[in-house]
């Protein structure tokens, strides 16, 4: 194949991966958008195929891989895909550093010249640097999200000083390796080595509820990877794929910071939150609030007109999705109008409880999202809160509260407040939340799974 | 004239172009789909698979052939596993013809 042809296939697969994104616009042209992905790849990869010559070894690799890939797509449980997402990116960034390695052992393989200008060990560098970064993020980031380490976060006296410090000796192997003659594999190395440790620095200060932000950096991160490789191979297409994944991921990390009000340094800085421990009754006086059973909340909400249930990570870690469907049945059945109000950080990555209510097949249509539905809580007679906090914590509108300025899910404007937790512990934001407090607030306390289930055989 | 521009220019001029292509398109995105979203720019991300190819393209095999050659399957692992599961929870996004809904 002529170079002209291949630069056309790459066009047309770059605009399949346009598509791709353009038809997530809406739930019904999703998937004919994720076809067009998956076309774009096809496409690219079997153009590729006629530049390379050792067919045997790269098709027995892709259906290796293709093998690999697939069992883990067809048996992942919906509740750990921020774990399998944030284990895809450390692929794509670990991918990143070997064809980087590789392309300074055979520059020529890649159409570079024999020796790399220093432009090229520029673009390579950062490929690397990004690359490795993702790949060890990702790893810290699974191993928090898969409940493999603890969520809390860890930080230490200097911490961002040693970050800084390391930063700056990566750079200066970077100069040296861009500047050395012949190539430098000492700099290389080190500078590699380094990068990778950073990614393992920076993420574990950051506590398990700043994930959404984390992955979503994370995702940006493996697409500037990307687009790094491709400007070191000079290739339009990976420089257009990789920029789309990358503002991707870093729309989404705006919009998740946006969503508890925290600048995104501070996000990144980390240390903030915990795994959650005992409420500390701050003014030193015992707070009293009002305990019921799942029997009464069933009969409250069987009664009611109208039901907003608020799910949150608990929902998830209980797998509680289903019994949550089977209750907006049957109160269906009964003639409540049922709905789901979801906050954008809700759960551990972006969109993480819309994916698990829409497994249980709850319509997409009676969940929805915050600015859809938080004018309607006054007018509402039950909101049932299930493994949330954080999110419905009314603090959010008192000034000095450390989540003061966090939009939140405005439960506490309706006639009745059921909260489903497993104990009156804090949440991620380390506060104790008034709503728990408040005259309308019943606590039901259990596991978010068996109090729905009590609450479908109650109604 | 076009030929006197430095690639990298060029280059460069792509890479700030799909940015904006890029921002436009995923603030359209819907909210509700941003897990599969993730996902399907994880499985497009694995386009470094072509780098991948390349580097275990050559005929004469050395160290950084086999290294492409586990690049590729990184990747790979990536492409089939990040549309595989995308397309697993956009099923889940289809309407329902739902018996005794409201």
């Amino acid at each position: 194949m002529s170079a002209n042809m291949v630069a056309l296939a790459y066009l047309v697969a770059s605009v399949f991966f346009i598509l791709a994104l353009k038809g997530l616009s809406s739930p019904e042209s999703a998937r004919r958008g994720n076809m067009f992905g998956i076309l774009g790849m096809v496409i690219a990869v079997s153009t590729t195929m006629t530049l390379t010559e050792n067919w045997t070894l790269i098709v027995g690799c892709i259906a290796i891989g293709a093998v690999i890939g697939t069992i883990i797509a067809k048996r992942v449980q919906m509740t750990a895909m921020p774990e399998l997402v944030a284990f895809m990116h450390s692929l794509v960034g670990l991918a990143a550093v070997f064809i980087a390695i590789a392309a300074i052992n055979n520059p020529v393989s890649f159409g570079l010249p024999e020796v790399l200008p220093t432009g090229s060990k520029l673009e390579l560098f950062l490929g690397t640097f990004i690359g490795a970064m993702t790949w060890s993020g990702s790893v810290i980031a699974f191993l928090k999200l898969s409940g493999r380490m603890s969520g809390t976060p860890i930080v230490f006296t200097g911490q961002h000083m040693l970050n800084l410090l390391l930063a700056i000796v990566m750079i200066g192997f970077g100069l040296w390796f861009f500047f050395s003659e012949t190539t430098n594999w000492t700099a290389f190395i080190v500078m590699t080595a380094i990068a990778f440790l950073l990614g393992f620095l920076i993420i574990i200060p950051i506590g398990g509820a700043d994930m959404p932000v984390v992955i979503s950096m994370l995702n940006s991160y493996s697409g500037w990877a990307a687009a790094g490789i491709g400007f070191s191979l000079g290739n339009p297409m990976l420089i257009i794929a990789g920029s789309l994944v990358g503002s991707s991921g870093a729309i989404l990390s705006y919009i998740m910071c946006k969503a508890m009000n925290r600048p995104f340094l501070s996000v990144i800085l980390g240390g903030f939150g915990s795994d959650g421990g005992a409420a500390v009754a701050d003014d030193g006086t015992q707070k009293t609030y009002r305990s019921g059973s799942a029997d009464d909340a069933a009969f409250l909400m069987g009664n009611a007109d109208s039901v907003i249930i608020i799910p949150g990570y608990g929902l998830a870690v209980a797998r509680a999705q289903h019994a949550v469907k089977e209750l907006a049945e049957m109160l269906q059945e009964k003639g409540v109008n049922v709905r789901f109000a979801i906050h954008p950080v809700a759960g551990r990555m972006p969109g993480h409880m819309n994916v698990l209510l829409a497994e249980a097949e709850i319509p997409y249509e009676q969940v929805l999202e915050m600015d859809e539905i938080n004018s309607d809580f006054p007018n509402t007679d039950v909101v049932l809160v299930l493994g949330a906090n954080d999110v419905v914590n009314p603090a959010a509108n008192v000034p000095g509260s450390p989540i003061y300025g966090m939009p939140i899910l405005e439960a506490q404007k309706a006639r009745t407040v059921m909260v489903v937790k497993r104990s009156m512990g804090v949440g991620y934001a380390g506060l104790d939340n008034d709503l728990f407090y408040m005259d309308k607030t019943m606590m039901i306390f259990g596991d978010a799974k068996k109090v729905v289930e009590s609450m479908v055989k109650a109604v | 004239m076009i030929g006197d521009v430095d690639p990298l220019i060029i280059n460069l001029t792509i890479f700030v172009l799909a940015i904006f292509v890029g921002y436009h398109v995923v603030w359209n995105v819907t909210p509700a789909l941003h897990t599969p979203l993730m996902s399907v720019t994880n499985a497009i991300s694995s386009i470094i698979i072509v780098g991948a190819m390349l580097a275990a393209g050559p005929a004469e095999m050395d160290w950084g052939v086999w290294l492409g050659a586990v690049a590729v399957t990184l990747a790979a692992v990536n492409v089939f596993g990040g549309f595989l599961v995308s397309q697993r929870m956009l099923e889940m996004f289809k309407k329902k013809d739902k018996k005794g809904s409201a």
